[in-house]
């Protein structure tokens, strides 16, 4: 290892702009005669439109357009799209609502888009807005994940009997039943995945520029994935075609997900700047976020294990609801279904699974992929069965985990549930994360804390997840309509410094720092001298972006094959130079030899030598810069233990994080630093996600948690300090031998904050997020029991 | 934001003349009240006039009775003073939790009490230390100041100038934060004074008030056990997805008790 190679922990290289605030997000750019805009949105949930009089706000100062539904649809612009096919039990696809931009005639969530109003400033679009006078015919509302398909309820869409967009049965229904009907025991659990707010600290945003000379769209946007954006824009909603359209997501504060999806406002933005002939900016303010961004999880679940008399699983059973909100989202149909219930077999070799997953619209926000995406939803649910199972055959958590985890020797492991592991030792993490944890002196803290009236508990969960998306042929097979390779090309110029331009992009992760280090690591060439880019259409080669945790597993793939074929074509060139056979040529630390002699050339004299030719291999073409497209064979299973110790105070309720260990296997680390960072945040977004975080909508619609007054993100002094560790294995189908991190705190750690607290007060579960008032009343039923 | 006139007053009669002379006007403190009104569109005042170049509504001045602490006050100074700290060290203490440091060092006492917000802290402060709130035109018990939910026994062009605390023999306060805003669910306010206790709820209800079925089950003396007998009414108490009734009515009895051990300790 170097000192900024592959396990070094590099300071990371785009802090430096970041920190001097010289970061360029999309609302810090200002072209001139740029206007603003801001959307008139719905403040019904549910409502048909007679109406929309905009007389008054054209008439007010500044206020050069308001346009509407129909607008968009005369000059032909498509509505937004759900990329994901899931088919139905009926053996149809999946019930697909119109999903317009603007409104057409029927608004179906508090903040849909009814209007965009474009003025001078932004002061004047607001006070615009406000005077687009719009007549509402209100109608009953739909919002309970558990109730929405029941009989009777108010239909939403047309096209959508009893508001169901699809029901999914996956597994062997009949072999579930059999194992269950002759089982020694059955533990079953009701729970809720909470609906949550993704809240990236930069609001959304997009820039719209026109240049009628080369008739080209400029979008700027917060996208995580700006060539996804562009292709679905041009393919799907005839925005202008893909060498018409550039779209650059600059810099962008926080994806968690939420920047994925191709939104309403985007697109209008980008057709709007055109009609107008003006530059147009909006940026979302927090509240249209909460209202308007895609909401994540929002499950009603119910959950079956039947075991052995040794507490062995035999066989596994779940229902599932889940709210998709008022329309589809980009990837809304993927994340209840196929990121879900293929995850449902976690760390253990339970041999027969069966789950029905029944998708729901209700009207609230559109429901899509947030951080961990499917997964958090299936380990909560498998992580807290398991300990009810452990309850209930009086068996210690570690131990019903231990004796039904896939041995080590049983990789890589098929599922029942269609994926295949790459590698594991979850033995070896959970046994380290026991002993991070201090699990077996536990009981003499409970002891303590109870003398000063203090609840303690100590929970586990034990997690895999699936992600490195995705193998194209799988994605293809699931009814995914793209494929999810990734790409890259490393182009040395001739002085002998690196541009790496990825496909994925950067949003907080630090692929500025870690693609270095890997080029620094295969080209030996110093890190100051490499240059990662991203994120503009214009510059970097068509890629697929940055989400379930790919960029590295994924996309650093492809920069190391492009690499490769650096090396490759400079032993060409190294040969002609220093007159030697091909095959003699060896390269290690930058520098090409002829083996056993201490003839050498550098890579920068090799560069040099292939764009100034004058002496140089026949047929050879001149340029030292490679591409590489790199599609996986597998996904990639990071797994791990967390143990979370908590102490309740049972006469208010509130939850204190004693100690949160983490050991998890992310494979080989690049830049354990950023590793840390990620696992960090990942564990707050979990712990956000089981004690603080709750989207509530009311029964009207209304959200009745639109600001932070009454939303709770996780702060610093809700978490401890964190203990970390790895157990890592091999992967053998990523080259790199690398695990995504980035979901992999937000999955492990709602069950393992859940477990501690149904521990400490002894209760069978408590749902998230569990405020204090909601652990108060179920510390006095324990009390009372 | 709607547009409104920025008005700087130099004096109290100066900022009296301004509020006369506009239609529909506010005096502006700290702002962190105000402004975000204003920003959501909650509000929209024809002129701010603004107080914070007023010189007699800042400043602390303790004596051996009492703490008078002008209007124009930030909680961070009153956090930091040593004078209070070491006269009502319940109030320094209360004064630097409000919030977080850019709204203490920008929020005022005299905004605080003016807005009334029924989980603010220092209306339980003024209550339970039986202040006195002097304006621009008179005295005003704290009994008689805090009239409902943000609303107080101020005219429209009455400005608070100090609020007038005195120094309690032991005082306590304890406060259960609304795990998102951080301003009081419910916050209990202890003081003992020559053989009295009083003690003031806020969060609970829609204005901050004096607890008398506590204060009569104490009967001056500082016991926490005393207070298990009573009954706190939860019709009376506020009930959101942060607290239901009953439990806002249970923490007002175990914030209690925890303010009465901490003021008898
Ligand atoms: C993020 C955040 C967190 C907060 N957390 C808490 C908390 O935990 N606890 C808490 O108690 N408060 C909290 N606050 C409120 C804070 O304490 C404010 O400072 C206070 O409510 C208002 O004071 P101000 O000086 O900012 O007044 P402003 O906002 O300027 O004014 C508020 C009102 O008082 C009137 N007013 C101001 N001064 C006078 C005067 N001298 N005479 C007559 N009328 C006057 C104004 O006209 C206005 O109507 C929080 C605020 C924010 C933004």
């Amino acid at each position: 290892m170097t000192d900024f190679g592959i396990g070094a922990s590099v300071k990371r290289k785009e802090d430096r702009r970041f920190l001097l605030g010289k970061g360029r997000y999309t609302d810090d750019i200002q072209p001139n005669g740029l206007t603003h805009a801001v959307f008139v949105r719905s403040p019904h949930a549910h409502a048909a439109i007679k109406q929309i009089d905009s007389s008054a706000a054209l008439a007010a100062p500044g206020v050069i357009a308001v346009l509407t539904g129909d607008d968009l649809s005369a000059d032909g612009i498509g509505p937004l799209i759900c990329g994901v096919t899931v088919t139905s039990d009926d053996g149809e696809p999946h019930k697909a609502p119109a999903h317009p931009a603007l409104a057409q005639g029927k608004v179906n969530y508090v903040g849909d888009h009814v209007a965009i109003v474009v003025a001078e400033t932004y002061a004047q679009a607001r006070d615009g807005a406000e005077l687009v006078m719009v007549d509402y015919e209100v109608l009953p509302a739909v919002t309970d994940t558990a109730t929405a398909a029941n009989p009777g309820q108010q239909q939403i869409h047309e096209v959508a009997p009893d508001n169901v967009c699809f029901n999914w049965p996956f597994g062997d229904k009949e072999g579930v039943e059999a194992a269950f009907a002759s089982a020694h025991k059955v533990s079953s659990l009701d729970l809720v995945n909470n609906r949550m707010v993704t809240n990236a600290m930069e609001p959304r945003a997009a820039l719209g520029e026109y240049n009628a000379g080369t008739e080209e769209i400029t979008l700027h946007v917060t996208t995580q994935n700006p060539h996804v954006h562009r292709l679905v824009m041009s393919a799907f909603n005839q925005l202008a075609p893909e060498h018409k359209l550039r779209v650059v997501g600059p810099d962008v504060g926080g994806g968690f997900g939420v920047k994925i999806f191709v939104y309403a406002e985007e697109l209008v933005v980008g057709w709007a700047c055109r009609k107008l002939n003006r530059p147009i900016k909006w940026t979302a303010e927090r509240t249209e976020a909460f209202l308007a961004d895609a909401h994540g999880r929002d499950h009603v679940s119910k959950a079956e294990m039947a075991m052995d008399e040794n507490g062995r699983f035999l066989a596994m059973r779940v229902h599932t609801r889940a709210n998709l909100g008022a329309y589809l989202s980009t990837f809304g149909t993927m994340v209840p279904s196929y990121l879900y219930a293929f995850l449902l077999a976690g760390q253990y070799a339970t041999p027969l699974i069966y789950s029905e997953v029944k998708a729901v619209f209700t009207n609230t926000a559109p429901v899509d992929a947030c951080r961990g995406a499917g997964r958090p939803e299936a380990t909560f649910l498998v992580e807290r069965l398991v300990d009810v199972c452990a309850a209930d055959m009086g068996m210690d958590p570690a131990e019903i985990r231990r004796i039904n985890f896939i041995p080590v020797d049983a990789f890589p492991y098929q599922t029942p549930v269609v994926q295949c592991y790459d590698s594991g030792d979850y033995n070896a993490a959970l046994n380290k994360a026991l002993e991070l944890a201090g699990y077996a002196d536990f009981p003499a803290r409970a002891e303590a804390a109870a003398v000063r009236g203090k609840c303690r508990g100590i929970g586990i969960s034990s997690y895999v997840e699936a992600c490195g998306m995705a193998p194209s042929a799988a994605v293809g097979q699931l009814g995914g309509g793209v494929g999810l390779w990734e790409s890259a090309q490393v182009r040395f110029n001739p002085t002998g410094n690196v541009q790496v331009f990825t496909g994925t992009h950067s949003h907080g992760q630090g692929h500025e720092t870690t693609f270095a280090q890997l080029v620094c690591d295969q080209l030996g060439v110093p890190i100051d001298n490499i240059e990662v880019i991203h994120g503009d259409t214009a510059k970097t080669q068509f890629g697929m972006g940055t989400y379930g945790s790919r960029s590295l597993a994924v996309g650093g793939v492809a920069i190391a094959k492009a690499c490769d074929k650096l090396i490759a074509k400079g032993k060409k060139i190294a040969a002609h130079a220093l007159e030697a056979a091909e095959g003699d040529i060896e390269f290690a630390d930058g520098s090409f030899s002829v083996a056993g002699t201490d003839k050498a050339m550098g890579i920068g004299e090799v560069a040099f030598n292939a764009y100034v030719p004058h002496s140089y291999p026949e047929r050879l073409e001149p340029g030292f810069d490679e591409n590489a497209f790199f599609d996986p064979t597998n996904f990639s299973f990071p797994a791990g233990t967390h143990i979370c110790e908590v102490e309740v105070d049972p006469e208010t309720g509130e939850v204190d994080i004693i100690k949160y260990s983490a050991v998890d296997d992310f494979g080989r680390l690049i830049n354990p630093m950023i590793v840390a960072g990620q696992v960090h945040g990942g564990i707050a977004h979990g712990v956000g996600q089981a004690l603080l975080e709750a989207c509530r909508y009311d029964s009207d619609g209304q959200l009745i948690t639109a600001s932070y007054m009454d939303y709770t993100m996780p702060r610093a002094d809700n978490l401890p300090s964190f203990d970390l560790d790895y157990a890592p294995t091999h992967p053998p189908d990523n080259p790199l031998g690398v695990k995504g991190c980035g979901e992999a705190g937000a999955i492990g750690a709602p069950p393992a904050v859940i477990n501690a607290i149904a521990n400490a007060l002894d209760v069978k579960h408590i749902e998230m997020p569990a405020t204090p008032e909601t652990v108060w009343r179920a510390a006095q039923t324990a009390a009372r029991a | 934001m709607y547009e409104f006139n920025y008005r700087h007053a130099n004096s109290v009669p100066d900022a009296i003349a301004a509020m006369q002379a506009a239609d529909d006007g506010k005096f502006l403190a700290g702002g962190q009240t105000m402004l975000p009104t204003m920003k959501h569109r909650l509000a929209g005042p024809s002129d701010l006039i603004d107080l914070k170049g007023i010189a007699e509504l800042k400043g602390i001045n303790v004596t051996d009775q009492s703490v008078t602490i002008g209007a124009m006050t930030t909680h961070a100074e009153v956090a930091a003073s040593t004078q209070v700290q070491n006269a009502i060290p319940a109030l320094a203490r209360l004064a630097g939790n409000i919030g977080d440091p850019a709204v203490r060092n920008c929020g005022t006492l005299g905004g605080s009490i003016a807005n009334n917000d029924p989980a603010a802290d220092y209306p339980s402060a003024v209550l339970a230390l039986g202040a006195t709130v002097k304006t621009s035109q008179r005295e005003i018990p704290a009994d008689e100041f805090f009239t409902g939910m943000f609303e107080t026994a101020l005219a429209e062009d009455e400005i608070i100038v100090s609020v007038s605390f005195p120094v309690a023999e032991s005082a306590a306060y304890m406060k259960f934060e609304n795990p998102a805003s951080r301003y009081a669910i419910v916050g209990v306010f202890v003081a003992k004074t020559a053989g009295t206790v009083r003690v003031a709820v806020t969060g609970a209800t829609t204005c901050a008030h004096r607890a008398l079925r506590i204060e009569e089950a104490l009967a001056g003396e500082l016991d926490a056990e005393k207070v298990d007998a009573v009954t706190i009414p939860v019709e009376k108490m506020n009930s959101d997805i942060h607290a239901s009734a009953d439990y806002r009515a249970h923490l007002v009895i175990v914030m209690a008790k925890r303010a009465i051990a901490a003021a008898s300790s």
